[in-house]
């Protein structure tokens, strides 16, 4: 298929793996940001074709993993409220909450639907002008442009059945969470090539200077991130710390424009709590207040309970690439994607997912 | 950032690190009947496992079949039944009507039986536009008189509005097995090639490219056809086939697991050699699926010797010279009943159902 098989070319692929292990020397420890790169890594056994000493760690990209668990609740008492129609990705259905998850409160009759795209819930609301239509905003900076679009439409078009339950995050304040980290052996970054398709790559360099790592702005598929890692380890065996691009097709410098207007129009900056890492200032988005109206959590009255999570997941510190899923003793045993302890289970884009669907055999590497 | 930040985030990382503070409470058992436990995946199969094969344990139900075998006096029958619950009623390539036969019908072939009768019951939903039910009867004669079988008993009942999704179907069919002829899991053997009759995927990407809330332009057509001639051709030529299996829910993926983990044996398949069209590989991409994962319905997977897959593949082009039929891989030595796949670029990685439903990414 056009666009995509030139990426997976199989000589490609041992090209670039050859050249990855003429250039590295000392050993390295390279986290990919995205949790769509973690599953490309893995599905594609990308890390097999690398040299000993070069590590790939998997980060905190997957922005159904790190949803706090607050959150999941808010969601699953929007969801029970008859007046209600609770609209959702796909794959945040199946994310346990303290209690439970999306898929149970609609198999308890809760009216919950799985839509591809925020206009989807917007052309809800305009149906069913009865109903109260809340769609949950999940995601990195990608999704955001596509539902501010969202909020400023409802706007236009005078919905008053329309709301969001916000929980964006940021890329770059979690990187910088990471290398604060006093614990921190990430050397440099794959960061998300779809982020930096909307933001571009101005607000790495802030931190490529103050930490001295190199973040290589990287694609998804086989060749892009091999390529993505040949462009870090150059740098690190160089000593260099640069934001470079490995992902030109798709990422221009500046990002884009008009997506970053419209989202800086709804969204401001807030501080957000990351299930696994904890609270990060500044690593989120959230309605500013000339759109108050359309922010569910002020629109409800949702009373939860601070919840105090499960001690035996590890998956915060998979997140924090310290830890493989396979170094977890629940990983494929108590921890299945059947019965999740944690969201990295399941997730089809998180760590612990993605080796037990693609590596169940594969023994814990040490660290 | 500021410094008072930076402190902030410091203590919450270490809380991180000393407490392990971060899973949430797990769901161990749903108390209800969620989506994802009809889904073809492993919640399905726990399902059937914990409730239904329990409760009615005897010696053709363990043979995990997609039909059960009978014997009547001298004769072998087959026998399987099947309900179809499709939304929309009508989609690019079939109907309930045409699915609903298909459906049993192939699972009988794969039981290498002619279909000699079918029954069909219908769940009727108060307000079904009687255009629509004629519509959906005529789709099942000419899908039951296409490979010859009569539809000989029924029943109808109709609920209240609300109460059911316009109509759903079930069909029963009986088959006359071949008398000569063993199939089934208990007979795949180390060494057996895998051949598959065409390309995988097309029913679920057409049924999704339809699907309300998720509707994308395509040209997709579902692959619903009856696999009679095909499994025919191999059985009337001599092949001594082992094990079929018509992939359904939970696509290629499903059936290959499920005949490794019947069997305790460990099977090889290279993805490459995994016919996917362009456009069900396209839509698959946009929607984070994997095209192994998805429901076919006029597609099925042969175990022959090793000796007999090439006459087993010309036979199988012949009856269908349209499709891409191939081998995709082997069954190795006894082991722990897992399938391997050689990813295209020479990696190896295991092969599992899905767990409940296909859930599209966010992005």
């Amino acid at each position: 298929m056009k666009f995509v098989d030139e990426y997976r070319d199989a000589a490609g692929v041992r090209r670039l793996a050859e050249a990855i292990r003429r250039e590295q020397r000392r050993p390295w420890t390279i986290m990919e940001v995205c949790g769509g790169q973690t599953h490309a890594i893995v599905r594609f056994g990308l890390d097999d074709l690398l040299p000993p000493g070069l590590t790939l760690v998997h980060g905190p990209g997957c922005p159904v993993c790190v949803t706090p668990v607050e959150l999941i609740d808010k969601a699953v008492a929007l969801a029970r409220r008859p007046e209600v129609i609770f609209c959702s990705f796909g794959d945040m259905l199946r994310v346990p909450g303290s209690k439970e998850d999306l898929l149970s409160v609609k198999a308890a009759g809760g009216d919950v639907r799985m839509v591809y795209s925020p206009l989807d819930a917007l052309a809800l609301a305009r149906r069913h002008p009865e109903r109260q239509v809340v769609f949950f905003a999940v995601g990195f900076e990608t999704t955001a442009p596509a539902n501010a679009l969202a909020v400023l439409q409802a706007r236009r078009q005078g919905l008053k059945n329309f709301s969001m339950l916000v929980s964006h995050v940021r890329v770059p304040p979690a990187i910088e969470a990471l290398l604060s980290s006093p614990e921190n052996r990430v050397q440099g970054f794959l960061a998300a090539g779809h982020v930096c398709t909307v933001m571009g790559m101005a607000e790495y360099e802030p931190l490529t200077a103050r930490f001295g790592v190199p973040i290589v702005v990287t694609g998804f598929e086989p060749l892009d991130i091999l390529q993505g890692v040949w462009q870090c380890v150059r740098q690190l065996e160089r000593g260099e710390a640069r934001v470079e691009n490995a992902y030109a097709r798709a990422v221009r410098p500046e990002g884009n424009r008009p997506a970053q207007q419209m989202m800086w129009e709804v969204f401001e900056v807030v501080d957000r709590t990351w299930r696994g890492l904890g609270r990060i200032p500044a690593s989120g988005l959230g309605l500013r207040s000339a759109f108050a109206e359309f922010d569910a959590e002020r629109r409800f009255d949702l009373p939860v309970d601070a919840v105090r999570e499960d001690g035996e997941c590890i998956s915060g510190l998979v997140l924090q690439g310290r830890k493989r899923p396979v170094e977890c003793p629940a990983f494929g045993t108590r921890c299945t994607p059947e019965h999740p302890l944690g969201a990295t289970m399941v997730s089809s884009e998180g760590a612990c997912a993605a080796y037990y669907r693609y590596r169940r055999s594969t023994p814990a590497v040490p660290a | 950032m500021d410094a008072e930040g930076r402190l902030e985030l410091r203590s919450s990382m270490s809380d991180v690190v000393q407490g392990g503070v971060v899973c949430p409470v797990p769901i161990h058992r749903y108390e209800q009947v969620l989506l994802a436990h009809g889904g073809g995946g492993r919640l399905m199969h726990r399902l059937l496992e914990e409730v239904f094969f329990p409760a009615f344990d005897n010696p053709a139900l363990a043979a995990r079949h997609d039909g059960a075998f009978l014997q009547v006096g001298a004769e072998r029958l087959a026998f399987s039944t099947d309900a179809y619950v499709v939304r929309p009623l009508f989609f690019p390539g079939g109907d309930i009507g045409t699915l609903a036969v298909n459906g049993t019908v192939n699972d009988l072939a794969m039981c290498g039986a002619r279909p000699m009768a079918l029954a069909a019951a219908f769940v009727l939903e108060e307000g079904l536009p009687l255009a629509t039910l004629e519509r959906v009867v005529q789709s099942m004669r000419a899908a039951a008189a296409a490979v010859g079988v009569p539809l000989v008993t029924g029943d109808t009942k109709v609920v209240d509005r609300g109460r059911a999704d316009g109509l759903y179907v079930t069909t029963t069919g009986l088959g006359r097995v071949r008398s000569d002829l063993e199939l089934g899991p208990a007979r795949v053997q180390p060494g057996d090639r895998i051949l598959i009759n065409g390309d995988v995927g097309r029913h679920g990407m057409a049924i999704m490219a339809v699907r309300e809330g998720l509707a994308f332009e395509s040209t997709l057509t579902s692959d619903c056809a009856p696999l009679v001639e095909p499994v025919f051709r191999l059985l009337d030529a001599g092949i001594p086939v082992h094990c079929l299996r018509d992939l359904t829910r939970g696509g290629l993926a499903s059936a290959l697991v499920e005949i490794a983990e019947t069997t305790g044996l460990d099977l090889v398949v290279d993805e490459a050699a995994v016919p996917v069209s362009e456009e069900v590989q396209g839509a698959c991409e946009i929607l984070g699926l994997d095209p192994l994962h998805v429901a076919n319905e006029g597609r099925f997977i042969a175990f022959v010797a090793e000796s007999d897959a090439e006459q087993a593949l010309a036979l199988l082009r012949q009856a269908a010279p349209d499709l891409p039929a191939t081998l995709i891989g082997q069954v190795r030595g006894p082991g722990e009943g897992r399938v391997t796949l050689r990813s295209r670029i020479g990696a190896a990685r295991v092969l599992d159902m899905f767990s409940g439903e296909q859930l599209p990414r966010i992005c």
